[in-house]
């Protein structure tokens, strides 16, 4: 047998995402618009996944994030069938494993640029724990976190998030995202609102914080020029079966 | 709960906005309790226009006519209450006192009390409050007046000025004791009474200055002047009413029945607190529908809030979607929305009373000096907490509306906002 075929067939224990005949709708009567046969990341990985809108991005980030629910199939994210969860629980789920970056408008106006980063702290007591672990305090993880993003400078830190820039923001929203060391990174077109120049020092620090907290990356983005940094590409309008059959 | 620090940090940050809710709350709150507690004093006040006398006696007529224009001053008696029937009341073994009360007269717009000195005394007000003379003292000459806080003040009366009483409840030329002066002995403090807007003169001065009367005129030519009335004889034939206490509280009814059943005079005894309950009754519809004025205006103060945190929901749309992207479900979006409402309704109802507190602290002397209502400053009366408690509550659940909203808006983004 092919090695590679049989990595990808075995139940491993290192997968952090292991998909098998996935099948999503919005409604119950509606069309399927995901239809995935099999997809696995290894932990760790970095993957890079690639795709015109309209070819299930969102929706595979959805699943992924525990925020919709699969109509069919198996999911599992980091040895969990969300399948088998409830709202409540995929929730819960999130808060613990998934650490989220929007492409932009990450942050909460009215908290500052510390309570931002520690906000997943308030929801998940594991994510709270690691940070105690890692650094004593969470303002202490949040700032060892904001100085490796070059981010902690005194004054930077005492301004209205809303007065950051872009940039500054998006690297916000990675220290938060990766505080308390989530399993699993989700970054949907982080780079898209930053300079050209600015977007592979971006994806390079994500990856080294990513190392560092043992977090899996599934970065969503257009930008073809990133593609090469990444362990492996995902092209989703190759591999989803709904927009095949659709196409 | 974690949430309530987010929703408390979400309303600092959009201060304004939560501020002008909070006011438009905290004003309603104020004056919704406000007019709850100027109703409950307003309502002691008036129970309290009369106390330590157990009976008002006059002739036979209803017990709101008589405590009308025996109290009040209002309205006129149907007929008078003889001498010789008063000093028959006077003696019943369970009477201990009697105060005579003799109306008919006016001094610009302000009726005349023709009453014994003994009034002053035995009159109360406010739970057992005794009269007290802000300058002067009752009447010793035959001519001494003495006057309700409010004549003193109004006419600018001061003492021993010179003061002259017209006939009847008008006031005319042809129709005044011109002849017989007054001079202003005493000036009573405010008591919140009709005492404030009474002249009070001796029983015998108002006979003195009706001794060459007849038939509501001056008779021509048969003059007395006031120093010859002196050395006439002064007891009157009739008074309009009379204060009567008892010995015993227990022969209340003993006394009353004995009066009620009086056979050479047709006359009524009232127990003054029954007709103050009775008369409320009639006057007392308005301060019910001030009440429910100021409920509609805590209701516009809710409804405010609700309008401010419905038009702020679309543009947290993304709030809440960074919000579920950390982890929190749509039910802690509900009690974040929630806990916003929550805490502008409690601030809200805080603030009010510390408002209230505030105008009650500067208010009271005024209120006090001019209508004589005490305003009590101490804590919350029951029926206070129950009316904070039903605002507290309206308030939390006029907030389940745009929670509610964010609710399903948090379910329906998901991740993705449709800004």
């Amino acid at each position: 047998m092919n090695p590679g075929v049989a990595a990808t067939l075995e139940p491993d224990a290192e997968a952090v995402i292991r998909i098998r005949d996935l099948a999503f709708r919005w409604s119950p009567r509606g069309p399927v618009v995901l239809a995935l046969d099999a997809l696995d990341v290894a932990a760790g990985e970095r993957v890079f996944i690639e795709g015109p809108s309209g070819s299930g991005k969102s929706t595979l980030l959805s699943l992924l994030a525990g925020v919709a629910r699969p109509a069919g199939g198996e999911l599992r994210v980091l040895g969990q069938a969300l399948g088998d969860l409830n709202g409540p629980q995929r929730d819960r789920f999130r808060a613990d494993q998934v650490g989220y970056i929007f492409q932009m408008f990450n942050l909460i106006p009215y908290l500052s640029v510390v309570e931002n980063v520690v906000l997943p702290a308030r929801f998940s007591a594991g994510r709270r724990a690691r940070a105690l672990a890692r650094s004593g305090t969470l303002g202490a993880e949040a700032l060892r976190l904001l100085t490796d993003l070059d981010l902690a400078d005194a004054d930077l830190l005492h301004r209205p998030v809303t007065d950051l820039s872009v940039g500054q923001q998006q690297r916000v929203a990675a220290a938060r995202a990766l505080f308390g060391a989530p399993g699993l990174l989700i970054a949907d077109e982080p780079t898209s609102a930053l300079d050209a120049d600015r977007r592979e020092a971006f994806v390079r620090l994500l990856f080294e914080e990513c190392r560092q907290a043992r977090s899996t990356l599934v970065f969503v983005s257009h930008d073809a020029a990133l593609e090469p940094l990444f362990d492996r590409t995902i092209r989703l309008a190759e591999v989803n079966g709904a927009g095949r059959r659709g196409g | 709960m974690a949430i309530l620090g987010l929703a408390w940090k979400s309303l600092r940050n959009r201060r304004f906005t939560a501020a002008l809710t909070l006011a438009s709350i905290a004003l309603s709150v104020a004056l919704l309790v406000g007019v709850e507690r100027v109703r409950t004093e307003t309502r002691a006040s008036f129970a309290n226009t009369i106390s330590g006398t157990d009976l008002i006696v006059g002739a036979r007529s209803g017990a709101v006519q008589l405590l009308l224009y025996a109290v009040f001053r209002i309205g006129s008696p149907t007929n008078n209450l003889s001498w010789q029937s008063l000093q028959d009341i006077a003696a019943h073994p369970k009477v201990a006192w009697v105060v005579p009360l003799s109306l008919g007269d006016s001094h610009r717009g302000f009726r005349v009390l023709g009453t014994s000195a003994e009034f002053f005394q035995r009159y109360r007000y406010a739970r057992g409050r005794g009269l007290t003379f802000a300058q002067g003292g009752p009447f010793v000459d035959l001519y001494d007046a003495v006057l309700g806080s409010q004549v003193a003040q109004k006419l600018g009366y001061r003492l021993g000025d010179a003061i002259v009483v017209a006939h009847g409840a008008g006031d005319v030329a042809f129709a005044r004791h011109d002849d017989k002066p007054f001079r202003v002995a005493g000036i009573l403090a405010p008591t919140g009474t009709p005492v404030d807007r009474t002249v009070h003169v001796s029983l015998e001065a108002i006979e003195a200055i009706h001794i060459d009367w007849q038939g509501g005129a001056q008779v021509p030519g048969h003059t007395i002047s006031a120093q010859a009335a002196r050395s006439m004889e002064l007891t009157p034939k009739a008074v309009t009413a009379a204060l009567v206490g008892l010995r015993s509280k227990v022969a209340t009814f003993q006394v009353q029945r004995f009066v009620n059943d009086y056979s050479a005079e047709p006359l009524t005894a009232i127990l003054p607190g029954v007709a103050l309950a009775e008369l409320w009754g009639l006057v007392g519809v308005a301060e019910g529908a001030l009440l429910v004025v100021s409920a509609c205006v805590v209701v516009v103060g809710l409804f405010g809030m609700l309008t401010a945190l419905l038009t702020g929901l679309n543009e947290r749309r993304r709030e809440l979607a960074i919000l579920r992207s950390v982890g929190a479900g749509p039910a802690q979006v509900f009690a974040l929305i929630m806990g916003e409402a929550a805490f502008l309704t409690l601030l809200g109802v805080a603030l009010g009373l510390g408002l209230l507190y505030l105008a009650l602290a500067l208010g009271r002397p005024l209120v006090e000096a001019h209508w004589g209502i005490h305003l009590g400053i101490g804590g919350l009366s029951g029926h206070e907490v129950a009316l904070l408690g039903v605002v507290s509550l309206a308030g939390c659940l006029i907030g389940a509306v745009p929670a509610y909203r964010a609710y399903r808006l948090s379910l329906a983004d998901g991740l993705s906002p449709r800004v």
